[in-house]
């Protein structure tokens, strides 16, 4: 009898790792033994054809340390997410809270706020672009109604970086309404009734019941939001490809262009394994923490 | 007051909902109006085609379109096949070093494909998928969103129902076929939405890896076209922006209740 018991495990093992040996052969080639070559290649230099690569250890890193466009990427990344999170964040709540009242052409308008999130980033772009263009774009004829001067939003140094956050912001804030909305229809319409007769304002009712029952949200939420932060830079190909003079240059549009534009693997790699390392402590935080607090069934 | 407040509310929710969609509007405007009328918003100029006719005459849209649907059904199939198979294995099946297997497989969900971009590269090339449309797919068959969503849906089917058809005589892979399958319909549904409008949307991998008219998929040809170096004028961008827009707008248009469930479905965990 355990004998047999045993043939079945066994069985259920060989059955376990082929099922998943296509998933598992694929996260290896795509995602682990990837991240391992990036750790690797972060730590030779760029091979010329006189001078073959060689073992430097962290000078890779120390150079991106010592220099100042790296620091400037990661000062744009960090206002980058700074704005892009919380603010899409509150406007999402806003919509998903507006959405879920009663308020004529309620389908309309929960259209109109989750309609870019099915456009691509590039298109998106393209339709900004139409938005921020110095002296036709539409912000310049608004302006001048006023009698504003021109400005060239994406042409110069103080404005580049807030055009592009505004574009994130509007691509983002109507998915994240969507995971709002799900969570306010799931609050009991008895909480409501009770503090009507408890004479509570709508405002008390929101902050202090709506609020917290959408903290679980909120944090899911934070954690998309801020891994869209390293990841959404597509529209800075065509809105300002990081300029002018890195003004509005991202951590993963850099990288790219160490890589692609500069041919310089080494340390692209090196920038690759620091996002990979601040990505790597947001799971560590989301798996053990947040995990702990918030149920999501 | 209340109902003051109320009509206020209204009106800021219109408001805002007019300013969110208002770069789309405009966009669809300049795009059936001469450079000259949409940027002087020349409201009654005349309606015209030619923008499209001549965005359509620019580049291999219709190659690119191809591209693109080549592109996205790839995918699809291969995350439903190996996500159906590894959801089914961590739901179901027992054996050692599953869990550890399973951490792995959650630690991806945060080593963002799109930041592996160098060795990745490098790895499509040494298979020989440079500039191929498996090339641009395979990295993101595997995706350990979709193993976990499967797995969820997996778990969540009575084990009578597998005891059932174990004792009528099906083996493991008939089980998945027959039981599993067709009772996770909704979640495959809800997976294909999101797989279909990520990656039909996705721009970095595919600029990366494709290198040809044959293979770049609309949102790569659509940056090419608009570069300004090609001198494009923005009645022209609108025109092919809209053009490569269109199918995913119009079908999230008529899907719209489909659309936002699924992108719930795989939202929640």
């Amino acid at each position: 009898m355990a004998h047999h018991v045993n043939i079945e495990r066994r069985r259920q093992a060989v059955y376990g790792w082929l099922l998943l040996s296509p998933a598992v052969i694929l996260l290896t080639t795509f995602a682990f033994y990837p991240s391992l070559a990036t750790l690797w290649s972060s730590l030779f230099s760029r091979g010329t054809r006189r001078r073959p690569s060689e073992f430097v250890g962290t000078e890779n890193y120390t150079d991106l340390f010592a220099d100042p466009t790296f620091w400037k990427v990661v000062t744009n990344n960090l206002i980058y997410a700074g704005a892009t999170i919380p603010i899409s964040i509150a406007i999402a709540l806003g919509m998903a809270l507006w959405a879920n009242s009663k308020i004529p052409a309620r389908g309309f308008v929960r259209t109109a706020y989750f309609t870019p999130t099915v456009l691509p980033m590039i298109a998106a772009a393209n339709l900004w672009l139409f938005f921020y263009t110095p002296g036709l774009g539409v912000l310049d004829q608004i302006g001048s109604l006023f009698g504003l001067p021109s400005v060239n939003w994406l042409g110069q140094p103080e404005t580049a970086l807030w055009a592009v956050i505004v574009v994130t912001i509007w691509k983002e804030a109507g998915f994240f309404m969507i995971f709002y909305l799900a969570a306010l229809q799931t609050i009991p319409e008895d909480l409501k009734e009770a503090a009507d007769i408890e004479g509570a304002s709508r405002w008390t009712y929101t902050r202090r019941i709506v609020l917290p029952l959408l903290m679980p949200t909120t944090l899911f939420i934070m954690v998309n939001a801020l891994i869209n932060s390293v990841k959404l830079i597509d529209h800075l190909f065509i809105l300002t490809k990081g300029g002018p003079n890195d003004a509005s240059k991202l951590i993963l549009y850099y990288i790219w262009e160490m890589a692609f534009a500069f041919f310089d693997a080494p340390h692209a790699a090196a920038m690759t394994i620091l996002v990979l390392v601040v990505l790597g402590v947001v799971a560590g935080i989301k798996f053990t923490i947040l995990d702990k607090r918030t149920h999501y069934q | 007051m209340s109902a003051l407040s109320r009509h206020i509310e209204a009106f800021g929710a219109l408001l805002l909902a007019v300013i969110w969609i208002s770069p789309l509007l405009f966009a669809f405007w300049a795009a059936f109006h001469s450079t000259s009328d949409a940027v002087n918003f020349n409201v009654t100029a005349p309606w015209t085609l030619d923008n499209f006719r001549v965005a359509w005459a620019g580049a291999p849209w219709l190659q690119y379109f191809l591209n693109t649907f080549l592109l996205v059904t790839v995918i699809l199939i291969g995350q439903f096949i190996v996500t159906t198979l590894a959801g089914f294995a961590f739901a179901q099946v027992r054996f050692p070093g599953r869990d550890f297997v399973f951490i792995l497989v959650l630690m991806q969900l945060f080593i963002l494909p799109e930041v592996l971009i160098v060795e990745n590269y490098a790895m499509v090339s040494r298979l020989g998928l440079f500039d191929s449309i498996l090339g641009v797919g395979m990295p993101y068959m595997a995706s350990a969103f979709g193993i976990f969503l499967m797995r969820q849906a997996f778990k969540g089917v009575p084990i009578e129902l597998h005891e059932a058809a174990r004792v009528e005589g099906c083996g493991w892979f008939g089980i998945l076929w027959r039981v599993y399958v067709p009772l996770a319909r909704p979640t495959y549904l809800a997976y294909a939405l999101v797989s279909v409008s990520t990656h039909w949307n996705n721009f970095l991998w595919p600029l990366i890896v494709t290198n040809s008219p044959d293979t770049r998929p609309l949102t790569v040809g659509l940056s090419i076209f608009g570069a300004p170096e090609n001198g494009v004028d923005i009645s022209v961008i609108s025109a092919a922006t809209m053009m490569s827009v269109a199918p995913l707008l119009v079908a999230f248009l008529v899907f719209q209740r489909q659309f936002v469930q699924a992108f719930l479905r795989a939202g929640i965990k």
